[in-house]
């Protein structure tokens, strides 16, 4: 062994040096303790060693088969979104005193990863209005699931409801979850395009842990919290509110209509699409949760001089303590996305946060009206965000491909999750021009005769 | 340091009972335990008209290092609860025989009292360790 | 230097902005027209306002309060703290990989769909398994979605088995996640050599046993040397073997967990597999298994039809779905490109390196302090503070110590099986300069515990801050900025 790869250290002579140090004459002997019948004779099967400069050739050409947002100005909204984001982000997370640092287990060297989630904590209680935010989760999908575990652990009631109009992935994974936790699921129907009260009503009962929605929900239609809540509280059941955190600029806080536990992602601001990942999940609570909430969060203290420090706090119940009687498996966050976007939020400031909000529903609703002159019908009978769901005369795979052609990406088909036949959910972010969004008018509106 | 009162019976998962006259206990937890414990820095614990069963959990308690349940020692009903812990849970670490108590409770069943360990037996219990 | 310690919060001014947006090219909206009044928000949030440059300072000086890899040596064990490639960095933001949406239309993501293909192919061949789920987002959801497919490949046989076995030496995630899937855990102690005690374990298996998580080598850095006869065991019993691959780093083209008869790995792309710890996360937890678990593998599953790449969710055995999309694209294509830059003797050298490093620096420490183990170890090994902590010196302190010397501390207090537990692991990427480096000042710290308690007591001595009051933090908990907490720091100040 000698230093052939770029990573490896090891000349010739220092491996010698440290195998005579150990009195032996090769590495094999240290891996003498493994059963020969289970050692691997050759090498592993997998592709050859690639020098750099060709590697990064091949991982453009890799990349170059995929069609990108910038080449490609996208309509996909449903969960993640195509967004601004400052260039400023992305050298602030690649200081790799952030990205190569581990968990902030040794406060004394981890202040300024502390002191940022202190500080992405803050931001999340600001937009959602709630008491408390831990550190980040893996994503909104996995944070509304901790959310209805915590809803039943801290209720001892076994029935969860979701509005259909939550996101089908969020529906989705609950059901592994709620199936190895035991508890039941049940989801609320729609009513038209948002969640249906009535059936909430009936649905909900004195075994109901918690009501789960969306706001803006899947169809970006603002539901109204504050009906939901007095059902909600009236049986005694926690209210879960998984919000799209830059809709949250414009609209009322959740905590301030009675959301017990708010969650979501923080992808649109700051954090790439990335083709589903990596993302944030964020979580918040009202303060009678505080020492239930899962997963890391950071909290403010003082050293020996009393000169204020950040540490990891309420650590008692994760699971590395708690090991089996832990409430939640989860052990890391999205520490480096969660300061993406706490940079992203910082850049565009308290006013710029709302502009760039205000932008997509105006961005939006210019789209939906421009459609709705061409004769399309929007299937939203709720004020909507920076999304709507139009009624195509077609399937839209079909008209999907139409756009492709005229080089732009489509919407998504809410045949196959809903049923809901020829029916496309839009996203109008503000990095969609004028020009472009009446060229996807013009191509629909081809499309109905073509 | 808290020197126990003589008349304490104990649990092995070492709760202290203190007999108020009629079915009326005091619980709360022994020196050892807050000891092995360490810093306590939360109780969660139960409610006025609870109803709680002996050996099952009643609450749990959270030290900087870990979180453990609390086991009633006895069945009943909470008619007691030491609310000055929310603010102070320190008093734990300081008192646990006198202002550390944690709940009071109106036994539905005395006879579990007899269950419970002696001062002495307790002493031996703690003492041999692996506890 | 003055030293910075204001939160964005304290230095934000209003009118103040570090970004530009344009104005709208469409009408107006008057939100009071379009939506009812109570939802329309009634007090901004107090998000932070700084000019660009204000920001850039703001979070290079908390960058300078950090550690990171790239600041110094980093031997914490179970964590595989090696060099985070920078060409991994560079390839995870080309456009065609961050700039594309998880539901676009297949044939406008070949790249990414092959990619992740070739990925799991090349996951499965490394871990000796048949097929790999790219999906869960780090080691712990791993092992979640490893043991709700035992549960369902349980089920689909018509049994019910509620225990899994876990030796007292494993990570705290193995019983909470067999908590969370919904099993009893039952802990195997280890015998005097720190391995799995096969007679009691011999004892715990039984026809309600489901699965023995097992990390190998294990915690303490050994090779579990009976695992074949363990394996033969759990499966006589109808269990299932899981590996928990956090240790992987060790046995790369050496042995697979499938040579040595587990049916399901999982990996931790962000430990053996060079992508960034970020913090804390994001990271990436594959998992692999066995032909007879394919069936139950998270869906959509990425497949090759022909010469298209495509998803498919039409598995009706599956548990469903684990994660949201297709898992931590950005962070697969990091490991992609490591595993690409490595190939397979780069792999396998990396392994023989990251053993022999853990082997030397066990010898050159063991005279100074106790080692409860002293054998052969894989990539990484144990030390016990215990000769120290008779002279009044705790792990805690000394590890406080290694801070002085630009060091981050090794994993302490971990494993539970060892008192004063120091865990170190020096990885591959380390150079035998550092490792001397640290060695001699680990050296120079145990005679200062003869000689010099008081220094290592009152560790560290160099840093921007002391040691915190994590008591007053977690009974009177201040978990955000407001105005009235910063009121209270201007008094500490005066």
């Amino acid at each position: 062994m000698t230093a052939t790869y770029r990573y490896l250290p090891d000349t010739k002579q220092d491996q010698e040096e440290m195998l005579s140090f150990l009195g032996i004459s090769s590495t094999d002997e240290l891996f003498e303790d493994i059963p020969p019948e289970i050692r691997l004779k050759g090498e592993l099967n997998i592709p050859a060693a690639i020098p750099e400069p060709q590697l990064l050739k091949k991982m453009h050409e890799l990349a170059s088969q995929n069609k990108n947002a910038n080449q490609y100005p996208t309509f996909l909204g449903a969960g993640t979104y195509d967004h601004y984001i400052p260039s400023v982000v992305n050298h602030m997370i690649s200081r790799s005193e952030f990205y190569t640092a581990y968990t902030p287990y040794q406060p004394e060297i981890s202040q300024g990863e502390l002191q940022a989630i202190f500080e992405f904590q803050t931001m999340v209680c600001e937009l959602t209005g709630m008491d408390v935010a831990n550190s980040s989760m893996y994503d909104g999908f996995t944070s509304l699931a901790e959310a209805a575990s915590l809803a039943v652990a801290s209720t001892k009631r076994s029935k969860v409801l979701i509005s259909k109009a939550v996101h089908p992935e969020s529906r989705a994974i609950i059901n592994p979850v709620s199936a190895g936790q035991g508890y039941t699921v049940e989801e609320v129907d729609l009513a038209a395009d948002v969640t249906d009260l009535v059936k909430l009503q009936e649905q909900i009962d004195q075994d109901t842990a918690a009501v789960i929605v969306q706001y803006p929900n899947f169809f970006g239609s603002i539901e109204d919290l504050a009906e939901m809540k007095k059902t909600t509280e009236a049986n005694g059941a926690l209210f879960i509110v998984s919000a799209n955190p830059l809709a949250l600029a414009l609209l009322q806080a959740p905590g301030k209509l009675g959301a017990d536990i708010v969650i979501g992602d923080m992808q649109p601001l700051g954090i790439p699409m990335s083709f589903g990942g990596p993302h944030c999940g964020y979580f918040a609570v009202h303060k009678k949760f505080m020492r239930k909430i899962p997963g890391r969060i950071v909290g403010q203290t003082k050293d020996e001089q009393g000169k204020r420090g950040f540490v990891l706090t309420l650590q008692a119940r994760e699971q590395h303590i708690r090991r089996d009687k832990a409430t939640s498996n989860i052990c890391s966050n999205q520490a480096l996305n969660a300061l993406a976007s706490s940079v992203c939020m910082t850049a565009l400031g308290k006013q710029g946060v709302r502009h760039m909000a205000q932008l997509n529903i105006e961005k939006a609703d210019y789209m939906a009206k421009r459609l709705q002159e061409k004769g399309f019908m929007i299937m939203n009978q709720s004020p909507f965000f920076n999304e709507f769901v139009v009624e195509l005369p077609r399937p839209v795979k079909e008209v999907n491909a139409k756009l492709l052609e005229a080089g732009m990406i489509g919407g998504f088909d809410l045949g196959s999750d809903y049923g809901f036949d020829n029916q496309m959910l839009i996203a109008v972010t503000e990095q969609r021009t004028k020009e472009e969004i009446d060229q996807f008018v013009e191509v629909l509106e081809a499309s109905v005769n073509g | 340091m808290t020197k126990a009162t003589a008349s304490l019976l104990y649990s092995e998962d070492h709760e202290w009972v203190l007999q108020l006259g009629g079915n009326r206990v005091r619980i709360g937890i022994s020196d050892y335990a807050q000891d092995q414990l360490g810093d306590i820095v939360f109780v969660e614990n139960a409610e006025m008209d609870d109803k709680v069963t002996a050996n099952e959990t009643m609450g749990t308690i959270e030290s900087v290092k870990t979180a453990s349940e609390l086991y009633s020692p006895v069945s009943g009903t909470v008619v007691g609860v030491n609310d000055s812990l929310g603010d102070a849970p320190e008093t734990i670490n300081e008192q646990p025989y006198e202002a550390g108590w944690l709940i009071e409770v109106e036994m539905s069943n005395p006879e579990e009292l007899e269950a419970l360990l002696s001062e002495d037996e307790y002493k031996e219990f703690v003492s041999e360790g692996d506890v | 230097m003055v030293e910075y310690n204001e939160l964005i919060f304290e230095i934000s001014r209003p009118g103040r902005i570090g970004s530009s947006l344009p104005e709208s090219d469409v009408d107006k909206i008057d939100l009071y027209d379009k939506l009812p009044k109570h939802l329309i928000r009634d007090v901004q949030a107090e998000l932070p306002e700084v000019s660009e440059l204000q920001l850039v300072r703001h979070y290079t000086a908390l960058s300078n309060k950090n550690h990171g890899i790239d600041n110094g040596f980093y031997p914490l064990g179970s964590c595989t703290m090696k060099y985070n490639p920078k060409i991994n960095e560079d390839v995870a933001r080309f456009e065609g990989f961050s700039r594309i949406h998880p539901y676009q239309p297949e044939e406008t993501v070949q790249g990414a769909l092959q990619l992740l293909h070739e990925l799991q192919e090349e996951l499965a061949e490394i871990t000796g398994m048949d097929a790999v789920t790219l999906q869960p987002s780090a080691g712990a959801q791993g092992e979640w979605t490893g043991l709700m497919m035992v549960k369902a490949y349980l089920e689909q046989k018509g049994e019910t088995r509620t225990k899994v076995l876990v030796p007292d030496s494993a990570h705290g995630t193995n019983p909470a996640s067999a908590t969370v899937a919904g099993f009893k855990t039952v802990t195997i102690p280890s015998n005097e050599n720190g391995l799995v005690d096969l007679e009691e374990l011999k004892k715990h298996v039984d026809h309600d046993t489901a699965a023995l998580m097992l990390t190998n080598p294990n915690t303490l850095g050994l090779f579990e040397k009976d695992i074949v006869e363990i394996a033969k065991v759990v499966h006589e019993a109808g269990g299932l073997l899981y590996y928990d691959g956090a240790n992987a780093n060790a046995i790369l083209g050496k042995t697979t967990p499938g040579k040595m008869g587990f049916d399901i790995v999982h990996l931790n792309l962000h430990k053996t597999f060079t992508t960034p710890h970020g913090g804390g996360g994001p990271g990436a937890g594959p998992v692999g298994v066995k032909k007879k678990l394919i069936p139950y593998l998270p869906v959509p599953r990425v497949e090759k039809d022909g010469e298209k790449y495509v998803l498919n969710s039409d598995h009706p055995r599956s548990i469903g779905r684990v994660k949201g999309y297709y898992g931590n694209f950005g962070i697969l294509v990091r490991a992609y490109t490591y595993i690409r830059t490595m190939g397979p003797e780069g792999l396998r050298q990396v392994s023989e390196s990251a053993v022999l490093h853990a082997n030397y620096l066990r010898k050159k420490l063991e005279p100074y302090f106790e080692a409860p183990y002293s054998q052969v170890c894989k990539h990484e090994f144990v030390l016990s503070g215990s000769k120290q902590k008779k002279l009044g010196v705790r792990t805690l302190d000394m590890a406080k110590r290694l801070l002085d010397f630009g060091y981050h501390p090794p994993t302490i207090y971990f494993p539970l099986n060892v008192e004063e537990c120091l865990m170190i692991e020096p990885t591959e990427t380390e150079s035998k300069e550092t490792l001397d480096a640290f060695a001699e000042v680990m050296i120079q710290i145990a005679k200062e515990v003869e000689n010099n308690p008081g220094v290592v007591l009152e560790a560290p001595h160099t840093t921007v801050i002391g040691r915190l009051d994590e008591v007053q933090a977690a009974r009177q908990p201040i978990l955000r900025y407001t105005k009235e907490k910063a009121a209270e720091r201007e008094v500490v100040k005066s």
